[in-house]
């Protein structure tokens, strides 16, 4: 979308929090007050983000070929990015060349993300431009049994992490009996190493309100609901405004709406039911299942719960076909995963790419190695519930059976990177402990399985008794992993053995003389 | 110095007002206390039970259950500290020490009174920029015993945002 000669040039700069973080702020009002200094008019659209986290703030102008990148700029960059010409500043150091020319951005496959950091995300005219509400429209011209078949020939499966086919949710949603059902979003992201959901809210809302739309006409639901995280103020501020535009231009209202909530920093919300219990006002306490959400969920009534990104995948699907998607990927994964690259590492962010691509080629390749230059020792894949995996398992690809296979879980994509300095005892015992803080209380191997376990990983740590406590470990976490309720006492044991299988060596370290007392 | 209005029960009701009715009321009725009045005052129990028809022992535990409300006015300052494993894998656990040993701050202690708190968050979903904060509202990257020390002074967030990797 280039433009003639004489118009004024677009400077595209990041408002995600992410780019934020680091100054973008900054950036952007350094570049406004010097443009107003030398007298160049500038059109400044803010964007999202395109996921290359550690080239932030990137800053995009228009050029003749496509948009031209630099970054990671700061303040004092922008008066000698001036001096070289800017919007038109090829000769600075900073200046990246193509944006579509990256090679972490060439490699990708952007279908959820095609829009992100490429549009202004409240502009519905800019959204319309690319490609938006034409799934919308090709949805309500089908019969809801034929959006529900659509979805399901496409192989879409839950983005959220437990991996269930949406397809089949949402056929038990239309199939229940009900004066009222319900979409619930479920935007409560906890998964430390994931902000897939934070970066698609902030940089492309209308994505996902319209793949809610499309939900409530595939089941039947008049009513949407997104649960958004506390922890990100930045996303609550762009969807309160997409919503409001979404409302004002007739996307929204009438026939379906959407109301957004916040949760109030609770990790085990983002469990679907007690998210639910969240949404009606109570503690985020689980619930037993049966019933499911989808025939009594919301206020008793048949719920779709969906996790962002499955919901944003949906308009893709309607506008290009479900072969479109069921074509890319491999096995029973699906179409993209959004890769999040995180913790020790070079060149952080997300990368949307087919199920399938491998650990190494992510870390290494798109990752850039550790951050400190050390060597990787372990990868934590899948959140806190996810295992830990060690070096030599990095060439495990990125799918969900593989990933099972490999005694771990792919959850919401999200990667954390670790180098040699750490001490996988004491991450061990961080899961226990993250358990003990954030379990519901409902079940007793969670509630006090968790509590046991911190104390018995410090007993090991310390040198007590080791092959007594080594014993009790998998007794308790085969406990917890057999009877507790939901996923946050039944998953705690992974990252916890995981460690114990494949870095024995931190559990047997000599304890220090002055501990041992 | 506040950022927060100080407790009033009239204003507390015409709060409410504007949230009945809606389904789920409770969350929001939370949040709209705590936003403006920076806690949730222990005579709001009673008014929002009335106003969500829910029982006093359910808003109570409703309350007690989320980690994000808070019982008692909160410091002039609130850094969130993020905790979780990416930010551990960069070093937030070292931070732990530094706010303690150089700065004299304890985590998620309370501070009745203090300028200057520092609690413990579960992820930011900064997760390629960390150790990562949460400070006003804002977030901050690359968070050092340096950065730290600053936001602790009462730095503007901005200020620290800017400065160079």
């Amino acid at each position: 979308m280039t433009r003639p000669p004489g118009v004024i040039p677009r400077i595209f700069i990041p408002r995600d929090a992410a780019a934020l973080s680091v100054g973008a702020q900054a950036v952007a009002e350094a570049i406004a007050a010097e443009a107003a200094r030398r007298g160049i008019a500038l059109d400044i659209v803010r964007t999202g983000t395109r996921g290359l986290l550690w080239l932030e703030p990137l800053v995009e102008a228009d050029g003749a070929d496509g948009r031209i990148a630099y970054g990671p700029l700061r303040p004092a960059d922008i008066p000698s990015l001036f001096e070289a010409g800017f919007p038109h500043a090829a000769g600075h150091p900073l200046c990246l060349g193509l944006t579509e020319n990256l090679p972490w951005l060439r490699r990708q496959y952007r279908l959820t993300f095609a829009r992100v950091g490429l549009v202004d995300p409240l502009s519905l005219d800019d959204y319309r431009a690319h490609g938006g509400l034409a799934g919308l429209h090709a949805a309500r011209a089908l019969s809801p049994a034929e959006v529900v078949a659509r979805v399901a020939a496409s192989g879409l499966r839950g983005r959220g992490g437990a991996g269930f086919p949406t397809g089949i949710k949402w056929r038990t949603v239309l199939g229940a009996d009900a004066a009222q059902k319900y979409i619930v979003c479920n935007a409560d992201e906890g998964d430390s190493g994931t902000f897939a959901d934070r970066m698609l809210i902030e940089g492309d809302p209308f994505s996902l309100i319209e793949g809610m739309a499309i939900a409530g006409h595939a089941v039947g639901a008049s009513q949407g609901f997104i649960y958004l995280r506390s922890e990100y103020p930045h996303a609550e501020h762009v969807l309160r405004q997409a919503l409001a535009a979404a409302r004002e231009a007739g996307v929204l209202g009438g026939i379906f709406d959407i109301a957004l909530r916040m949760g109030a920093g609770a990790y085990i919300c983002g469990e679907e039911t007690a998210l639910l219990e969240s949404l009606e006002g109570r503690r985020g306490v689980v619930r037993a299942k049966p019933p499911l959400p989808a025939l009594a969920g919301l206020f008793g009534q048949p719920t779709v719960v969906n996790n962002v990104l499955s919901l944003a995948a949906v308009p893709w699907i309607m506008a290009h076909g479900a072969e479109a998607h069921a074509a890319l990927g491999t096995g029973r994964s699906r179409g993209t995963l959004a890769v999040q690259l995180a913790g020790n590492i070079r060149r952080g962010g997300l990368f949307e790419l087919p199920f399938g691509i491998t650990l190494r080629a992510v870390i290494e390749d798109f990752g850039g190695g550790t951050r400190t230059g050390r060597p990787v020792r372990a990868v934590q894949v899948g959140g806190p519930l996810g295992a830990y995996l060690p070096a030599h398992l990095l060439d495990t690809p990125l799918d969900y059976e593989a990933l099972a296979g490999a005694g771990g879980m792919l959850g919401h994509g999200g990667i954390v990177v670790f180098d040699d300095t750490v001490d996988m005892a004491r991450q061990a015992r961080f899961a226990f402990e993250f358990c003990a803080k954030e379990s519901c209380g409902k079940c007793t191997p969670c509630r006090i399985g968790a509590v046991r376990g911190v104390e018995t990983v410090d007993r090991i740590i310390a040198g007590t008794d080791r092959a007594a406590n080594l014993a009790v470990l998998d007794d308790l976490t085969a406990l917890m992993t057999d009877a507790s309720l939901c996923a946050m006492g039944g998953l705690t044991p992974l990252p916890v053995l995981s460690a114990l299988r494949h870095f024995p060596e931190d559990f047997h370290r000599p304890v220090p003389a002055d501990a041992a007392a | 110095m506040s950022r927060h209005a100080a407790w009033n029960i009239e204003v507390a009701r015409s709060l409410l007002d504007g949230l009945q009715g809606q389904p789920g009321a409770v969350l929001p009725m939370l949040h709209a206390l705590q936003a403006h009045f920076g806690h949730i005052h222990p005579e709001a129990v009673a008014l929002v039970a009335a106003a969500a028809n829910f029982s006093r022992a359910e808003i109570h535990g409703t309350i007690s259950f989320y980690h994000d409300f808070r019982t008692a006015p909160p410091p002039a300052r609130l850094i969130r500290l993020c905790r979780a494993e990416a930010c551990q894998a960069v070093g937030c656990e070292a931070l732990v020490e530094v706010a303690r040993t150089r700065l004299g701050l304890e985590i998620d202690a309370p501070q009745p009174g203090g300028e200057v708190a520092i609690e413990t968050v579960y992820c930011l979903g900064n997760c390629a920029l960390g150790p990562a904060a949460l400070v006003d509202g804002e977030l901050v990257a690359h968070l050092d015993a340096e950065r730290l020390a600053a936001l602790c002074e009462g730095a503007p967030v901005a200020a620290v945002q800017a400065l160079p990797a």
